[in-house]
């Protein structure tokens, strides 16, 4: 016999009975275990078939994407009338900016992955010379976007509206309060008194506060309390309030961090002998941030969508242009597809972030778990 | 350890406390001066920084269907936002020369007063304590507007007097609340509040049949129910329980810009009484009219007192030739929403807009 000619424990795997792997064994073993199961499988085909059938059909096949109104939508098919977004993307990306000088916006956004690249992967090649593009970055965007350098068209921000101002208001927003969240957790956790004082007042006057009000802050008391003369746009007041928002929030979430780091790390760093600097760069800030990062993340995604809280100020966020658009007598009436419309833009963004920041801890995963 | 954060914490105190006191103390006679720089006396005002600045900056809603919506270009456009383009054809002599903010219901004011525009044209109601307390100036009216009741025409209901029983969409916090409960409690009858926060909210609620009357502003009932796919099996009921005159405002402080406003919005109604429109305006300047009130209106004649108010005597043509007169403004904003004049037509029509004479 063959299987004699293998030597004891080299007997080479025998494929799998037929029917028990595979797309055929997975579907056998799955839906058609049984009666009950196979009845239950045929029932669920049918409902879902008749589910994706209708949502499909109103979603692609059904929808109009072309029509100058609604009325004229509903005359040509029964499903979603898309047209609403399509004659009005411009407005629902750029807002009000003038048409001839949304190039500088699309510079400004293109060149933004650019200046982040450095920050988000530090394998990049190159990467010291990026990073000193992305210190510059900052000013060219302000100065493309808002002009009056240059001979650049001053733009009134009156004018800054859609997915532009939620980019703009989340993404400073976000930039500038992970280094004050930090300082705050750092201060919070500080030995000298006035520092440590002053960090939980602003953390638990931030926290204690909702955004909404501190927004109302921005837009009208802000003016009385600037001396004569100062005339801060609103968005950098409300960029200003956005940023204390959430660094309350980051610097709670990075003091968990802290102290989740086992005491004997700060004692070996005292006994080398390291300053308090030299400790926390080295020591403390690298493990509590690696620790931190699905709380900051969250925050940074609460920040961004948070965003859309502008509205009741009177400033058009996309949901702003949405429901300025619902407001055109050709348009009113197609709410769905407009919301629908905003949520995937925000559902893209912030799912984009998540897998970031799935991505990064896993590159930070040291194993220590 | 203890005893330390104690008087940390109280020399902390009183450290704010003082850095409060000597910023509160030192702002107090600064927001004074601030105040009379942008409520200047008049004729050196409002007038002058805009001329400067070239535009205008008017507030307006940041969307109510009929008053001000964008189009799909990006042009706003609506019953307030036209008179926004008239004062800017009057003053500046380009419609288009508009800045346009927008604002909520609870941010109209303080942008007003911050100010961020220098005319708010947002369908603003104009009560006493607006007029008085908040120190701003409503120069006119140009829509008359009252609350309504929209129901399902199934429900066979002819008038509001009908009512009694029903559930009916209310939008909290509003005057139109307080307008309900005073009309049903004045007929006898009673009614079962469904409270919503949101104009779309009360829609739906409304549309799915969780309440038999929508109750809001007549116009934003007329707006509600061209969203509707089946609008023919709803009706707007006749009676209208409230009183809603809707105006432009502008801050206290500078007459000559109140008055500019003002008879801007004069003209208008002025210039649709005698016949003048966009169409003939150019006609009728250029020949001598045997009504002088049209002479001295567009120009042909002088009025006196037109260089009081810094405008030059073409002001009402290049209103009426740019944006229109009220009546066309009426029917391209709001004919669509199948709004009628109504209270809004002119007096000799039955209306309640009644002009001062131009002379």
């Amino acid at each position: 016999m063959t299987e004699n000619a293998y030597k004891p424990g080299s007997y080479p795997d025998l494929p799998p009975p037929p029917g028990t792997v595979g797309v055929y064994g997975w579907i056998k073993n799955n839906l058609f275990s049984s009666i009950s199961n196979t009845l239950l499988t045929i029932i669920s085909a049918i409902l879902l078939y008749y589910l994706i059938d209708g949502i499909i059909g109103w979603f692609l096949f059904d929808a109009v994407y072309d029509a100058e109104s609604k009325i004229e939508c509903r005359k040509i098919d029964s499903g979603a009338c898309w047209a609403v977004i399509t004659k009005r993307v411009g407005q629902f990306v750029y807002g009000f900016y003038p048409e001839a000088e949304r190039w500088r916006i699309d510079i400004s956004f293109l060149t933004m992955f650019i200046a982040f690249a450095p920050l988000l992967y530090p394998d990049i090649p190159k990467r010291k010379w990026l990073l000193w593009f992305s210190l510059v970055y900052p000013f060219l965007a302000y100065i493309l976007i808002m002009g009056g350098y240059f001979g650049l068209q001053k733009i009134e921000y009156s004018l800054f509206g859609g997915f532009m101002l939620t980019v703009i208001l989340g993404v400073s927003g976000i930039v500038c309060s992970l280094p004050i969240g930090i300082l705050l957790a750092l201060g919070r956790q500080s030995n000298l008194t006035v520092v440590r004082t002053i960090s939980i007042c602003f953390i638990e006057f931030m926290r204690g506060v909702p955004l909404i009000t501190l927004l109302f802050v921005a837009s009208s008391m802000l003016n009385y309390f600037m001396p004569p003369g100062t005339n801060f746009s609103i968005l950098v007041r409300v960029i200003i309030m956005f940023t204390f928002f959430s660094a309350a929030y980051i610097a709670e979430v990075i003091r968990g961090g802290i102290q989740a780091i086992p005491k004997g790390q700060y004692e070996a760093a005292d006994a080398l002998g390291m300053s308090y600097w030299q400790k926390t760069r080295f020591i403390t800030l690298p493990q509590a941030l690696k620790i931190s990062i699905p709380g900051i993340m969250n925050t940074f995604i609460g920040l961004y969508k948070d965003t859309t809280l502008v509205v009741v100020i009177g400033l058009l966020d996309p949901l702003g242009i949405g429901r300025a658009a619902l407001a055109d007598t050709k348009w009113n009436g197609l709410s769905t597809e407009t919301y629908l419309f905003v949520a995937l833009f925000f559902f893209v963004s912030c799912f984009a972030m998540s897998r970031y920041s799935l991505w990064l801890e896993n590159k930070l995963n040291t194993d220590q778990k | 350890m203890s005893n330390n954060i104690v008087i940390a914490a109280v020399v902390a105190g009183a450290v704010g406390l003082g850095a409060g006191y000597a910023l509160f103390s030192g702002q107090a006679p600064k927001t004074v001066e601030k105040e009379t720089v942008t409520s200047a006396p008049a004729g050196a005002g409002t007038l002058d920084e805009v001329r400067a600045r070239g535009k205008l900056n008017c507030i307006i809603n940041t969307g109510l269907a009929g008053f001000a919506a964008p189009d799909d270009k990006g042009n706003w456009t609506g019953f307030d936002v036209d008179f926004c383009k008239a004062v800017a054809a009057a003053v500046l002599g380009d419609a288009t020369k508009v800045n346009y903010t927008t604002a909520t219901g609870k941010t109209r004011f303080t942008k007003l007063a911050a100010g961020e525009g220098e005319v708010l044209s947002r369908n603003t109601t104009w009560t006493f304590s607006r007029d008085v307390d908040l120190a701003q100036t409503f120069i006119g009216v140009n829509y008359y507007d009252g609350q309504g009741f929209m129901v399902p025409k199934s429900l066979g209901v002819k008038s509001a007097k009908g009512l009694d029983g029903a559930s009916v969409c209310i939008q909290t916090g509003t005057t139109t609340e307080l307008n309900l409960a005073e009309f049903f409690a004045g007929n006898n009858m009673k009614y079962n509040p469904v409270p919503i926060e949101t104009n779309a909210e009360a829609q739906e609620l409304y549309k799915s049949g969780r309440c038999d009357v929508y109750t809001t502003d007549a116009s934003g009932l007329y707006a509600t129910l061209m969203s509707f796919d089946n609008k023919d099996d709803h009706m707007v009921l006749p009676e209208v329980v409230s009183k809603e005159p809707l105006g432009p405002v502008v801050r206290h402080g500078d007459d000559q810009w109140a008055d500019i406003v003002s008879w801007v919005l004069r003209a208008m109604m002025a210039a649709e009484e005698k016949g003048i429109t966009s169409a003939n305006v150019k006609e009728l300047a250029a020949k001598d009219n045997k009504d002088k009130e049209i002479n001295r209106l567009l120009g042909k004649d002088p009025l006196q007192g037109i260089s009081k108010l810094g405008l030059s005597p073409d002001w009402a043509v290049n209103v009426i030739s740019q944006v229109g007169n009220y009546a066309e403004s009426f029917e391209r904003n709001l004919y669509p929403l199948t709004i009628q004049r109504g209270l809004n037509a002119l007096s000799k029509d039955g209306g309640l807009h009644y002009i001062p004479p131009i002379k």
